[in-house]
């Protein structure tokens, strides 16, 4: 039996490379990516929690993790939309050349 | 539930696919990473005895965002990398200082609690049919919500990553035909045009 210490420490180690990918790469879509996987882990430690919690018949934590996964997907929609558009003005995705909002 | 054998190899392989995904220099190869990525968390989500968020992360993150990235980066030509170009932000000795400070202020009370080290209860399964009970009856709202939600973020990204060259050709048309019903989406409306549409607009309204 796995404890679940294992599956918390999964979901914080996949946290810090999201994390470390959000705040260090320069291109926008890794960016957006590194969030993504911040939000896996997030989905991942509800999923954990409900598993090893006591939570009876009812799927708390599959319910949570049903709403954020729709949020994510409409987040990276919406993300993915942006970096196109801001690609059309500026003709680049790396973010160290996008400092200005004046188009 | 599985043992920690399989547990191991699944966060190994899920943790090393996301090191490449946030690692790699072609940011095509980046998007396939995190695709491997997924698919791992969607194994160890099986392991938990939460199939539908397995199948579901599998659907959603493998087969729609992934692909969506990947198309992302073909249209801002992100896939013509120069070899010699940094991939890193210059300032990313303070963001790796920074990912280590969350990390240990995540991992240091996971790992000092006593109850990190509980085991499972044997018997929690989620069944497809009780989560269509609890979706249709306690998260109705919720539920309605989230679609209205999908559907703006949706019409949204469609209108944000729209051209909006056909709207400047609209705009120049003369008064006596244009219609003036469609210039709300324009980004860029000059502005002796823009108030003419607009009382076109109010008067046609």
């Amino acid at each position: 039996m796995t404890p679940l210490s294992y599956y918390l420490g999964l979901s914080g180690l996949l946290f810090a490379v999201g994390f470390a990918g959000a705040v260090t790469r320069r291109n926008a879509v890794i960016v957006l990516l590194g969030i993504e996987f911040m939000l896996n882990a997030a989905n991942m430690n509800f999923i954990a929690f409900w598993r090893y919690g006591v939570s009876g018949t009812a799927p708390t934590g599959i319910m949570v993790v049903i709403f954020s996964i729709a949020i994510a997907a409409a987040e990276a929609a919406v993300g993915l939309a942006l970096i196109i558009a801001v690609y059309r003005h500026r003709q680049t995705t790396q973010l160290e050349q996008i400092d200005s909002l004046k188009g | 539930m599985p043992n920690k054998i399989t547990f191991c190899l699944t966060a190994i392989f899920t943790l090393s696919a996301a090191v490449a995904a946030m690692r790699l220099r072609n940011p095509v190869h980046c998007a396939l990473s995190a695709a491997l990525a997924f698919a791992g968390l969607a194994v160890a989500f099986l392991g938990l005895d939460a199939e539908f968020i397995g199948f579901a992360q599998i659907l959603v993150y493998v087969g729609a965002i992934s692909i969506l990235t990947i198309f992302t980066v073909l249209l801002t030509r992100g896939s013509e990398v120069e070899q010699r170009a940094a991939i890193f932000s210059r300032s990313w000795i303070t963001g790796i200082a920074i990912t280590i400070g969350v990390t240990g202020a995540i991992l240091l009370p996971v790992f000092s609690s006593s109850l990190s080290f509980k085991t499972a209860p044997v018997a929690a399964s989620a069944p497809v049919q009780s989560i269509g009970n609890e979706l249709m009856t306690r998260y109705l709202l919720p539920l309605e919500v989230m679609g209205l939600l999908l559907t703006a973020a949706l019409v949204g990204a469609v209108v944000i990553a729209m051209s909006d060259a056909p709207d400047k050709k609209r705009l120049v048309v003369p008064a006596s035909v244009g219609r003036a019903s469609v210039t709300g989406f324009s980004s860029e409306v000059l502005p002796a045009k823009a108030g003419t549409t607009n009382q076109r607009e109010l008067t046609t309204v």
